[in-house]
Order: C-alpha cells, then structure tokens, then sequence
C-alpha cells in the first residue's frame, strides 16, 4: 500500500463530563466524543467526514492539529508522527497542516486588518519580511479572490464570503500540504457558498492540497469529496468512496441521512425515510450498534442491542459498521 | 375563489439609523396568502425576509424601523397596521402566531415548557391555569413529545433542540391560529431532525388546517413543502409563481442562480455556477434594476430602470426586463441547463 499524505488510527478523544461535589470531585462520566477513529487520505484527495452535531466530527478536526490534546491514537503527517511531536517541532509542522474554520465571523481577530492577519504566520514562520511579504499577502488576497486593496479592511466591513475567504488565505499563507476545512461554507448563503466551494477546489487542484471536509451537508460533501466517512458518536460508521457511499449506502443511517437531506425539486417526491428519536448524549451512548435506538432497519434484532458491530469491509473499499450491511 | 386568509400590499417597512440613513430592508411587498396553503418566502441574509415575517406580527423595533403609510397587512379582513396596541395583542399568538429559528433564544429559561405552552390559552382563551395544564399536555402530544407527562414540567434547557423546536411549535399553535409564520423553522437542527419537524408541520397543517408562511433561505425545504414559492432579493419580491413553475421554469436570473448555485444530491456532480458578488447593503440599494450589477444579462435599461413586477403566466410573476426583451437573454450565463 502506498503510505499516504495523512493516516490517521485509533484516535480517541474523551472529555470529562460533568462533576461530582460542585464541580470539585471527579467527573461524573466521560464524554466520549471520538471513540477509534481510523482514516487515511492520499495526496491531493479529498476525503468528506460527515455527521450530525454531537457526532464527534468537530473534535477530529481540532484533535488532529493538536488544538486539543488526543486521548490516544497515532496520526502520520508526511510521516511525521503528530501526536509525539515536541511544541517546537509541532510548531514547524504546524506549517504543514492548516485550518479553516466554520465560523468566519469569530474566526478573524476584529482588531487586525486583513493585512495584518495575512501576515501574523508568515511572521512566525519567519517565511518572509518586508517588501516580499506585503507582496506575498497582495498575492493571496488574489489566489482567494479579493481585490488587494481590501488589506487595509477590518473583519466587520467585509461580508461573510469575504471573511471566509480571507480565513482561507490566512491558512494557505504558510503552504501547507495539508489542510482541515472544518464546516467552511455551512455559515455562508448559497449563493457565496457556491463561490467558496469553487475556489476550494481551485486551489486544491492548483496547489495540490489534500482537504479532510468535514460538514453535516451531504450534497456539500459529494460536491467536493473523492471519500466519505460517515460519523455517528464517535465512530465511523461508514467509510467508502463518495460514488459508492451516495449510490449504495450499506448503513442505515447513512441512508436515513441522504433520505431526509431536502433535494430542491418539488418533482422528487421520494419517499422519505425519518428517523424517530434523538442523537444520544455521547456521555451516555447505547449499548450494542449505538444507532439502534433509532434504527429502522427490518432486520434489526436483539444482537443489535448487546453487540457493537465493528466497521469491516462490506465490499473492496467500502466498510460499514452494520451487522446487517449486506442487506442494504 | 376563496378569500385569502392574509392579505399584504406595498409593505415598506424602513430602518433610519444613527447617522441619518435609511435601511429600506422590506420595500414594497405584496402578496396573499390562502387557508390551508404554504407559501415559502425564500432568500438570501439581508434580502428582507425575516423583517417581512417581524412586520407581519408588528414586531419590528419602533424605532429605529417603521412600517411606512400606505402599506397594507390584513388579517381576515382586519388591518393589524391600525389596530390599537390592545387589540393587536388579542390577535398576535391567537389568530397569529410565529416560530422562530433558535429555539433557545426563543423559549423562556427559567419557565417550564408546560407554563409556556398553556400561557396563550390563559391569555387569549381564559382557561384556567389547571385547563392550560391540561391543554399544554395536549398539545405535547400533538407535536410528539415522548413522556409528555415528564416533559411538561421540564425546562427547556433540559430539551434537545428538536424537541425545543417542538415546544415552540405547541406554543405557537395552542390557540389553533388560522396562520402561522416559520421563520427558518429548521435551519439550526441537524437533518434528520430536520425532517422530523417538517413532517410535523406538514402533519399539524392538515389536521388544523392553517396557512403557514415558511421563511427560508434552504431551497430543498421549500421544494419539499410549499405550495408557492416567492422568491426576495435586496427588499423586494423578484419572482413568484407555484413550486413547480418557479423550480423548473425560473424565470428571474436571480433565482436562476440560486438554483444553480445549490450543491445537490440527485443531478451528476458537476461545478457549482453561483453568483457573483454579494447582496447588496440596505441602506445601498443598486440603481435601475437591483440585481443588476450581479446579472449576467444585465443591460443598459436594467442599471437606470426599475423593472415592476409583472404577471407572466397565470400565477406566476416576474421582475425583469428580460420578461419584456427575451432576446437580450444570454444563452447559458445563468447557468441553467434547462
């Protein structure tokens, strides 16, 4: 198997819950919000990592760049081991990996122009001074689709597509080869979005980025994905190529997901599939598949309730986590 | 021909801010709206929807907004523009009533769910608090709440956002309103509970039999819902017609583009056309036609005159000058492959 840009085993993130004693004691239970989760993307591809709020999707995100420390797990940038790395190393290798975060509005410090933004990393890195860094950050505005002169601007006199963009140019500043796109568009109005999602691809296809694409939309995801990972508290629990995954689902839920995303053409009256219930607290997941409280699957039985069914291979390339993932 | 259960015409509802200004956030809508049926308002962030569905229930701010003379909103043949404060409140969340996006937000923290939903029974029917209880408890069963006996006295921090949004919807048709206005009444919840809450508003609806207006920015949820569909840019009505003529024969590049712009589950994967630009500011309207400087038709006309809306079908009308000069029509710029 040739290695890939990013592989990513095992990882876990628990939380402490709430406390025992005021807050003082011990937690009372751990928030399981990443429970194993196992991924590998190829240089230059896209892997899309979806899920509902609470399925842990965010916490990879932030888990990966070491925003927050994992629980346990390996994750290999370029080979390097992440998760072992020292600050000053990370610090460097922080170079290779980059962020663009959902919220365009609280991502952007409101005090610093664009300019001053754009040129905090390169600052850091000490990647370039003077008159070649005013002409690095009048080079990125373009690469993302401002005009340079919007440098002097402050985070509150641009529009949320042009913030989002300038979050984009702040993230390519330092070249990465790597970079988590952690809800970019779901802010955005989709007109915008349709511009972002474009520019997106442009650079992936010009700078050869590999993007984990992380998002709830699924019609976002096929948009721009070559996989997909599907995520329900915690796990994955379906993993296939975006073609395999939107046309032959194998787990119920990843088909409950495409049944109830709404398609804008009145003329698809499909029959929609709604699932009853809640998400589950991750502090408290169910015994057994932890979807089968909601499950509607017709062979649901009670192995379902006691027995977690592992992601395995259904057919070459395309894991489920389903014990009835052949009877899809 | 029936009645429309709620008539509006030439709606401005203007804001003048601190610096003397004037925000003309909603500028001269008109529509109706039938019993029974469902009419999505749908747009863009600033396009005026939600200040429309706030003027509906005299909500806006006053000041700095004001809903200007001259416009029109007639409930059952009552203009709420000029009923006293005290009447309007006999008509607001009883004939009237309204949900809104964040539930949070909307709910009161330090009151049980059961306190809120029976209020409005208390207020505009006199029930007593013990009947209000026991109404409350109804209507928990209505949108589907498990264990309404346990939920009723919970409080709605102790709530999903789904079952939240449910609680709102119990309160806000606890009178049996003949409408009901949804303003994004789903976007803060994940799919599948999305779903959900659609379902029971499409379920409520025919039960109860009430109009509601579902304001949205999601074209996929109109298409699944409503019955017609308006389409809003930059203050003003640019496009209305029946979901089905508006989803498959746009006729207004805006919606044109907005069709295009949406990624979608069910067509080849395929580069997104969008449009460029960004929504204009309110207190900065464009000149002449207000989507020109984003059009890709866009001509001399349209940058100096404001075209009206006219009908071009039955039922299914048009702002732009391209319904009176077809030909100026450039073949695929919209990106529609139609």
């Amino acid at each position: 198997m040739t290695p890939a840009l990013v592989e990513v085993e095992g990882l876990v993130k628990h939380y402490p819950g709430e406390r025992l004693w005021w807050g003082l004691g011990p937690p009372r239970h751990l928030i399981r919000a990443v429970e194993g989760v196992s991924f590998r993307i190829g240089a230059g591809r896209t892997l899309g990592l979806v899920g509902e709020s609470g399925s842990g999707k965010s916490t990879v995100a932030r888990t990966l760049l070491r925003l927050t420390e994992p629980t346990a797990g390996r994750f290999l940038l370029e080979r390097e081991d992440v998760f072992r790395l020292a600050p000053e190393p990370l610090r460097r290798l922080r170079r290779r990996m980059q962020i663009v975060f959902q919220d365009p509005y609280s991502s952007l410090n409101p005090r610093m122009t664009v300019r001053d933004t754009l040129r905090e990393p390169l600052e850091i890195h000490r990647l370039a001074a003077g008159a070649e860094r005013d002409a690095r950050v009048a080079a990125l505005l373009q690469e993302v689709g401002l005009d340079p002169a919007l440098a002097a601007a402050y985070p509150h006199e641009l529009s949320g597509g042009q913030r989002q963009r300038v979050g984009i140019a702040r993230a390519l500043s330092v070249q990465p080869a790597f970079l988590v796109c952690d809800e970019p568009v779901s802010a955005l109005d989709v007109s915008v979005q349709a511009q972002v999602l474009n520019l997106l691809a442009d650079l992936q296809q010009r700078r050869g980025l590999t993007y984990l694409f992380i998002a709830h939309d699924l019609a976002v995801v096929r948009h721009i994905a070559d996989d997909v990972a599907v995520m329900y508290l915690g796990r994955i629990v379906e993993q296939a190529s975006a073609a395999a995954t939107y046309e032959r689902p194998r787990h119920p839920y990843t088909r409950a997901l495409l049944s109830a995303a709404p398609v804008p053409d009145p003329a698809a009256q499909r029959q929609r599939q709604v699932l009853t219930g809640d998400v589950p607290s991750p502090a408290n997941p169910p015994p057994g598949c932890p979807f089968h409280p909601r499950c509607p699957h017709p062979m649901k039985n009670d192995r379902c309730r006691t027995d977690r069914p592992a992601l395995r291979e259904v057919e070459p390339g395309h894991a489920a986590a389903c014990h009835f993932a052949e009877h899809a | 021909m029936t009645e429309p259960v709620l008539r509006v015409r030439d709606l401005k509802t203007y804001f003048v801010s601190e610096g003397g200004g004037t925000a003309r956030a909603v500028d001269g809508v008109s529509f109706d709206l039938y019993p029974g049926e469902t009419l999505g308002l749908v747009g863009e962030s600033g396009c005026g929807k939600t200040v429309t569905s706030l003027s509906l229930l005299r909500l806006v701010p006053e000041p700095p907004g004001h809903i200007r003379p001259g416009s029109l909103i007639e409930l059952e043949g009552r203009n709420l523009l000029t009923l006293s404060p005290r009447d309007l409140r006999a008509v607001r969340g009883n004939r009237l009533a309204m949900i809104f996006q964040e539930p949070m937000s909307a709910l009161n923290p330090v009151l049980t769910v059961g306190d809120q939903i029976g209020e409005g029974a208390i207020v505009h029917q006199g029930l007593s608090r013990r009947a209000a209880r026991a109404r409350a408890m109804e209507m928990l069963q209505l949108v589907g709440i498990p264990d309404p006996e346990l939920r009723i006295d919970d409080y709605p921090h102790q709530l999903s956002g789904g079952m939240r949004q449910r609680v709102m919807i119990a309160m806000a048709l606890v009178c049996h309103p003949q409408v009901l206005i949804a303003d994004e009444p789903t976007t803060a919840l994940d799919v599948t509970i999305q779903a959900q809450i659609l379902e029971l508003l499409d379920r409520l609806q025919r039960e109860l039999g009430m109009a509601i207006m579902l304001i949205t920015h999601d074209l996929g949820v109109v298409a699944g819902t409503a019955d017609r569909v308006l389409v809003m840019y930059a203050g003003q009505v640019v496009e209305g017609g029946s979901t089905p003529d508006l989803f498959h024969r746009p006729v207004h590049p805006y919606t044109e583009g907005l069709l295009a712009s949406v990624p979608r589950l069910d067509q080849p994967r395929e580069r997104l056309t969008g449009i460029p630009g960004t929504v204009p500011a309110a207190s900065a309207w464009p000149t002449g036609c207000r989507f020109h400087p984003r059009c890709p038709h866009a001509w001399e006309r349209c940058r100096t005159d404001e075209p009206p809306l006219v009908e071009i079908a039955p039922g299914h009308s048009a702002r732009c000058w391209l319904v009176e000069e077809p030909g100026r029509r450039r073949p695929g710029a919209s990106g529609v492959t139609r």
